[in-house]
């Protein structure tokens, strides 16, 4: 009995050993790539720091600082804006994209093709094929507008364009949501469908009641990491500015981006200490959306198997 | 799903798919048509939309201008490292994960997950500082470790680990009863298996890589260590932008990824479904 007991305790200990070492390469990253940098980046964040002396001790200074600093607020504005009206309308695009290919077309694969084919151009290249395109005296942008009379905005030099100019552009690159939103809706089974149609359901109740439920853990999943993903956006912003040869921010600061400013603030400015206390509040940010999408998503998210 | 229904022409569906298609080449085109053009024809109102001789010379001239080709090396050089790491330490790590039952896994597993949620601006300013320490900015090896070991990886980790998940256990339940390790499972079962799903993280690992900004940006001071996502701004000038020149560089620095991207479309389509990813 013992003898077993032991001989179990061992096979365990013996599977740790192993499970530990084919771990090992994630485990070396998470200590020194994840959290001694977390850890480090708060001790910054209390500091005065520039990279060549060591860190001066400020306590929570710079997050007092930043609260009255308005690019601070100016940044969490734009950021916040691009995440709301980028990534919601971006979704819903890419949705109807994926239900018109779900309709068993001709010639899908080549449709799949195409409008997967924009996100495979780096993010730099793309950005200033934009620039080109919504130039406000030669683009082709302008001139397709022209045509039909509409009006010509001067896109990336008016503040009130910038953001929608990058939005824009953003419908160009939802080719990977678009992919996985139509394998999602390829694997909701027929009978949903069949059934509801037997009841007597239109096309809007079989979308509303069936499709949508059935793809919900889908569009949880893009939520999540769109927020992410925009509340970091840098580069579209950093190279519509550069390439124009404005200053960081473009025009009245329209573009800039809280990780734009985050990192002026660290590199350019040389404020490692303050770019920190900023990561932190990114990192809250983050935390807080994510949790409150994730306790949302019991309404709204459907899993196998549920209801 | 196909066949079960007649097929039934859907003339609002091909419509709207062939508009929108449209939509989505014509960035391509122009960006074709510009690189193509001379100065004098770019810089026209109304927009003249082919240009009466094409201009090769731009491609030649993009060339010249900037340090292209030194560019694409370290480009491509930079991409080979990140991929052959991820490649390498992706599939083993989602293995433990997937197949090896120990203590504690589980909890791993949730770190690991929510390390995705772990803003790259975080951990950028210490990680930046400590490379600084061991002087190793203005080298590749920031921006490589990083790939290898930084967060992203747990993206990668997470993808393969749902496709072991997916393979029987009757595929190496007879092995294991054999005594084989379970590294000798890992390397002669399932790494044969997982050709497809390999390839797919590979794909997107060489996609990130290519086109990386932000970690060049910061890490990379010397000119000639430029990747070509930084050597693009050499197009444009104190006052001007060459448009010719960077239009045509831009094809270049696309091209090869769209290309790549047709061999193994097919393949990665499948490791798309396979590493559900969808």
């Amino acid at each position: 009995m013992t003898g077993n007991a032991i001989g179990i305790r061992k096979r365990e200990r013996k599977r740790l050993l192993v499970g530990l070492c084919f771990i090992s390469p994630w485990l070396i990253g998470l200590i020194l790539f994840q959290l001694y940098p977390i850890l480090s980046s708060f001790y910054y964040s209390m500091t005065n720091f520039n990279l060549f002396q060591p860190p001066e001790w400020v306590g929570f200074g710079n997050y007092a600082e930043m609260v009255r600093d308005e690019k601070v607020w100016l940044s969490l504005y734009n950021t916040l804006f691009m995440a709301v009206f980028g990534l919601f309308p971006h979704l819903a695009f890419a949705l109807a994209i994926a239900l018109l290919l779900n309709k068993n077309v001709r010639g899908q694969s080549v449709y799949r093709t195409i409008y997967f084919l924009p996100t495979l151009v780096p993010t730099v290249a793309a950005t200033l094929l934009w620039m080109w395109l919504l130039n406000a005296q030669y683009g082709l942008i302008n001139e397709l507008l022209g045509r039909i009379g509409l009006p010509q905005p001067v896109w990336l030099l008016d503040p009130l364009w910038t953001k929608p100019s990058l939005i824009m552009m953003g419908f160009w690159g939802t080719g990977t949501t678009t992919i996985m939103y139509l394998a999602a809706l390829q694997e909701v089974p027929k009978l949903y469908y069949e059934a509801a149609e037997i009841d007597g359901a239109n096309a809007w109740h079989k979308f509303r009641h069936i499709t949508l439920p059935a793809i919900s853990p889908m569009t949880l999943f893009h939520v999540i990491m769109g927020l992410i993903g925009a509340l970091q956006l840098f580069t579209q912003g950093y190279v519509f500015t550069e390439g124009n040869g404005q200053a960081m921010g473009g025009p009245e600061n329209s573009l800039l981006f809280f990780a734009i400013y985050l990192y002026q603030t660290a590199f350019s400015f040389l404020k490692m200490g303050y770019a920190s206390a900023m990561a932190w509040l990114l990192f809250l940010l983050v935390f807080l959306l994510t949790v409150v999408v994730f306790k949302t998503s019991a309404r709204w998210v459907y899993y196998g198997g549920e209801r | 799903m196909a066949g079960t229904r007649a097929e039934r022409p859907k003339p609002f569906a091909h419509a709207m798919l062939v508009l929108i298609g449209v939509l989505f080449l014509m960035p391509f085109v122009w960006l074709l048509i510009t690189s193509l053009k001379t100065d004098e024809e770019i810089f026209v109102v109304p927009v003249r939309w082919w240009p009466s001789e094409l201009q090769w010379t731009n491609y030649v001239e993009a060339i010249q201008a900037i340090p292209f080709f030194l560019y694409t090396f370290n480009t491509v050089w930079i991409a080979a490292l990140c991929v052959a790491g991820v490649a390498a330490i992706a599939p083993l790590v989602a293995y433990g994960f997937a197949r090896i039952d120990f203590k504690g896994r589980n909890l791993l597993f949730l770190i690991m997950m929510s390390t995705l949620m772990l803003p790259f601006q975080v951990t950028m300013i210490p990680i930046y500082v400590s490379f600084n320490k061991v002087n190793l900015v203005d080298s590749y090896w920031p921006i490589v470790l990083s790939s290898w070991f930084g967060t992203g990886m747990a993206y990668y980790i997470f993808l393969m680990r749902q496709f072991f998940m997916g393979i029987p256990y009757e595929l190496t339940e007879s092995a294991k009863i054999d005594g084989a390790s379970e590294f000798r499972i890992f390397a002669g079962i399932m790494l044969p298996l997982s050709k497809p799903a390999i390839l797919t993280v590979g794909l997107f690992t060489f996609l990130g890589a290519w086109g990386d900004f932000q970690g060049p940006l910061i890490y990379l001071n010397d000119p000639d260590k430029w990747t070509l996502s930084i050597g693009l701004k050499q197009y444009i000038r104190e006052n001007t932008v060459a448009w010719g020149q960077l239009m045509a560089a831009s094809t270049l620095f696309t091209l090869p990824i769209v290309v790549l991207y047709f061999f193994v479309q097919k393949k990665f389509i499948e490791g798309i479904s396979i590493t559900g990813m969808k």
